[in-house]
């Protein structure tokens, strides 16, 4: 069986301009925008529609999703350092912006654990009423982008990171991919923190 | 963006003012939350607020500020529609204030 090489993985496309990789990554993003502005736009329709609606601070923390904030804004930037590691082909400061990216987003997590346990324990679920639903529906969606996005931020420190050694032009751009992923996943929840917790 | 002619020192600055910048309009963010103002100005407010940062954090951390014009021109028919669909609702409230 013959090994066949992926093309433009790392050289530039003459008809796009970009790598294969970078493009997939944005039409990715683009669905991604898509996905969760369908959700901002229920919001906005169920709000609109409604004579009385709960300011978000009477049941959530905004103290907890400050902090979450800044856990977010913290690990965007730790990611990009991670990437600019690497550009610099300093691999140990790679490991130890991509693990404090990690930690960072685990303290999301976190954080997110003890917000929804204690409206658990409250009584309040997402059919307790509409507004709690959205934000069930909303940060749920979030967090498992979050997920997704630790999981392969943890592959690129551990097994994943053998390719600096085979192919560092690669996995550098693989970095910077996965950078840009994260870097949505903060995004939204730029969005998501005043919609929710402040309006 | 390309690797091939990144100034790591000069990069790495620009990302820690930028970090500091975002950590200033998430105070104000909620700073503004706690103003005495209706709530279509508390909106506009917050929006505007989350806009500057979500511009610093794409155009900045995901290097859209000088990238390929294939990505820009795939994002803004994307935002075409974003706008669209975040109208859609306002659209059917204003049919039904009509009948």
């Amino acid at each position: 069986m013959s090994t066949e090489i992926i093309p433009y993985t790392i050289e530039e496309r003459e008809d796009t301009g970009v790598n294969n990789a970078k493009l997939g990554i944005w039409l990715f993003l683009t669905s991604e925008v898509m996905l969760f502005g369908a959700l901002f736009s229920t919001y906005i329709f169920l709000r609109v529609g409604t004579i009385n609606w709960p300011v978000g601070s009477s049941f959530l923390s905004v103290p907890m999703a400050a902090l979450n904030t800044v856990f977010l804004i913290t690990s965007s930037i730790t990611m990009v350092m991670a990437w600019l590691s690497l550009v610099d082909k300093n691999f140990s400061a790679y490991r130890k912006y991509m693990l404090l990216t990690i930690l960072l987003g685990c303290a999301f997590l976190v954080v997110k654990y003890f917000e929804y346990t204690a409206k658990f324990e409250h009584n309040l679920y997402p059919s307790t009423n509409t507004f709690l639903g959205l934000y069930f529906t909303m940060t749920g969606l979030h967090v498992l982008h979050v997920i997704g996005g630790l999981i392969v931020n943890i592959y690129f420190l551990f097994p994943g990171s053998k390719m600096w050694e085979s192919n560092p032009e690669r996995f550098k751009n693989r970095i910077e991919i996965a950078g840009l992923y994260w870097h949505f996943v903060d995004l939204v929840w730029i969005f998501l923190f005043p919609v929710l917790y402040l309006l | 963006m390309t690797t091939h002619n990144v100034d790591v020192k000069s990069h790495s600055k620009k990302y820690i003012k930028v970090y500091l910048a975002l950590m200033v309009l998430t105070v104000l963010t909620v700073y503004a939350s706690f103003l005495t103002v209706s709530v279509g100005v508390g909106i506009i407010l917050a929006l505007i607020i989350a806009s500057v940062k979500s511009t610093l954090v794409a155009g900045i951390f995901m290097h859209l500020f000088g990238e390929k014009k294939i990505i820009i021109w795939t994002l803004i028919l994307t935002i075409i529609f974003f706008i669209f669909l975040i109208l859609i609702p306002l659209f059917s409230s204003l049919d039904s204030i009509k009948y």
